[in-house]
């Protein structure tokens, strides 16, 4: 038994059941789903979270979906690692890395999939489909292969090479479409009108899928004792994902899982190459205009942001900022993550980083503020990007005098005497 | 001018389930009015208060997505499509 109401529309709250829809038949807003939040306060306890399973089913009263066996590779629960060495190349204080690359696909995606396909089986889908910049591609066909759902995904053409490999191995569908990530979109919004029988994560079962993203703040939130951070830094591609990070620490206040209201600073990367919801909070905008994407950050490389608007109210709000970072930076902060706290991130990690950076140099990010950069994907599945920029300090002769005329380390490291 | 104008899912409810529909007019706003004056109530669906394109519709011209063109002022020839599509979440 699940504690979902129903679902309603965002924009003029007008009620739906809580089926396969996700868009306002009457002014085209997204619905939300709608939970019983008087029931969460009264039954739900972090004892029975503590008690729940090591991945995001440990929340499932706050997800969308009641199912004793959902479709689960183990997403979520990944480390929230305390990352001083960054933080003091920074100037920052308390600094914490979510490091949502090792999900079972490599990417935060699996936590929002592993709900949309849970609530699409029980929605009586068979078929699994997505539009996917690859991160997304990966994980729908990793869970529609463990469920045993045929999965039709659909990419841009020019996709990193390891993205589309790791995600055609598991043996569904890939569709390499010649065009830009929106016009991938695009082609499955209208697909989704023609295929009603089939769930696509992201469009008709949207409303179920960004709650997924949900359990990014509540694991946070669990591993600091149960205390929101002061400070979050979150990619931004449809801002989907840093509007339910911002909702999931609210929520948790909401049913009485955090005895303070928390105020949680939320702000958002994006790539210069592809940055319209931080270009809006820059020209202090309203409206987004969407862009064309150029940028090494193909997994945020959104024109059309879906819920840019509600990620740029969602940052405003909490006195938050955007910040647009070039590919060069992208690069460095890669390195940066990989040199100081040896972690290797995507080049959406590279961006969240950069930002960070950038926040904290500008003075936004401060050094009494407790801060969590959210890290959602693995850089094994972006390794072009680092073409050129790393490699072997030397390549040598298998002799130690070849090794000791190549190879100097820093004074006192380099010698047994 | 006549034009194409693809109708999604949400809005089939008020053309008695028709997915594509020829329209006359030579401006994407011009199209639409005529989609209204056809199957009224769209107008309200399509657009705010200011008479601009509510934030989560997307009107496109063949391929291309009417705010990379002209918006509503965008000219259409004949035998264009226009595709009225509803926003996507991230992937």
């Amino acid at each position: 038994m699940d504690y979902v109401t129903g679902l309603r529309c965002r924009e003029c709250a007008r009620a739906y059941p809580a089926e396969a829809l996700h868009v306002c038949d009457f002014c085209f807003g997204p619905l939300e789903v709608v939970y019983d939040y008087e029931r969460l306060r009264a039954e739900l306890s972090r004892e029975q979270i503590a008690a729940g399973p090591h991945t995001i089913w440990r929340y499932a009263p706050l997800l969308p979906v009641a199912d004793p066996v959902p479709i689960d590779l183990g997403a979520g629960f990944t480390p929230l690692v305390r990352a001083d060495r960054l933080a003091a190349e920074l100037g920052l204080g308390e600094l914490w890395i979510k490091n949502d690359t090792v999900n079972p696909s490599g990417s935060f995606k699996d936590r929002v999939v592993s709900v949309a396909l849970t609530k699409a089986r029980q929605l009586g889908f068979k078929v699994a489909a997505c539009a996917s910049t690859g991160n997304l591609a990966n994980s729908v066909a990793a869970h529609a292969a463990r469920a045993g759902m045929v999965s039709v995904v659909f990419i841009p053409h020019d996709l990193e090479t390891a993205k589309v490999v790791t995600t055609a191995v598991y043996g569904g569908h890939v569709v390499a479409v010649e065009g830009t990530y929106d016009d991938v979109n695009r082609l499955c919004a209208e697909l989704a009108s023609d295929r009603p029988d089939w769930a696509f994560v992201n469009v008709n079962v949207r409303t179920y899928y960004a709650e997924g993203s949900k359990t990014l703040a509540f694991e946070v939130a669990e591993q600091l004792g149960w205390q929101a951070p002061d400070h979050v830094v979150v990619p931004v591609a449809s801002g989907s994902q840093l509007t339910k990070v911002a909702k999931g620490f609210a929520e948790l206040h909401q049913v009485g899982l955090l005895d303070e209201e928390p105020h949680v600073r939320v702000s958002g990367a994006q790539a210069e190459g592809c940055a319209p919801v931080a270009r809006a909070f820059l020209d202090g905008a309203d409206a987004i205009r969407p862009v064309r994407p150029a940028t090494i950050a193909k997994s945020l490389a959104i024109g059309n942001p879906a819920d840019g608007w509600y990620a740029l109210q969602a940052v405003r709000r909490s006195g938050g900022a955007l910040a647009a970072v070039s590919d060069d930076e992208i690069v460095e902060g890669i390195k940066l993550l990989a040199r100081t706290e040896g972690i290797f991130a995507e080049t959406a990690g590279g961006v969240t980083i950069a930002t960070l950076a950038r926040l904290a140099a500008q003075g936004v990010v401060r050094a009494d503020e407790r801060v969590v950069a959210y890290v959602t994907g693995h850089g094994l599945k972006t390794v072009e990007a680092l073409a050129g920029t790393v490699g072997p300090s030397a390549t040598i002769a298998p002799t130690l005098e070849a090794f000791a005329s190549a190879v100097e380390l820093e004074s006192g490291l380099g010698h047994r005497s | 001018m006549s034009v194409t104008v693809r109708i999604p899912t949400q809005l089939r409810t008020l053309t008695g389930g028709a997915g594509e529909l020829a329209l006359e007019g030579t401006s994407v706003g011009e199209v639409l009015k005529a989609l209204d004056a056809a199957h009224p109530g769209m107008a309200d669906r399509l657009f705010d208060e200011a008479g601009g394109l509510r934030r989560f519709v997307n009107v496109f011209v063949d391929e291309e997505d009417v705010r990379f063109l002209s918006g509503l002022e965008t000219p259409l020839s004949e035998g264009q499509t226009v595709s009225i599509v509803p926003a996507v979440a991230g992937g």
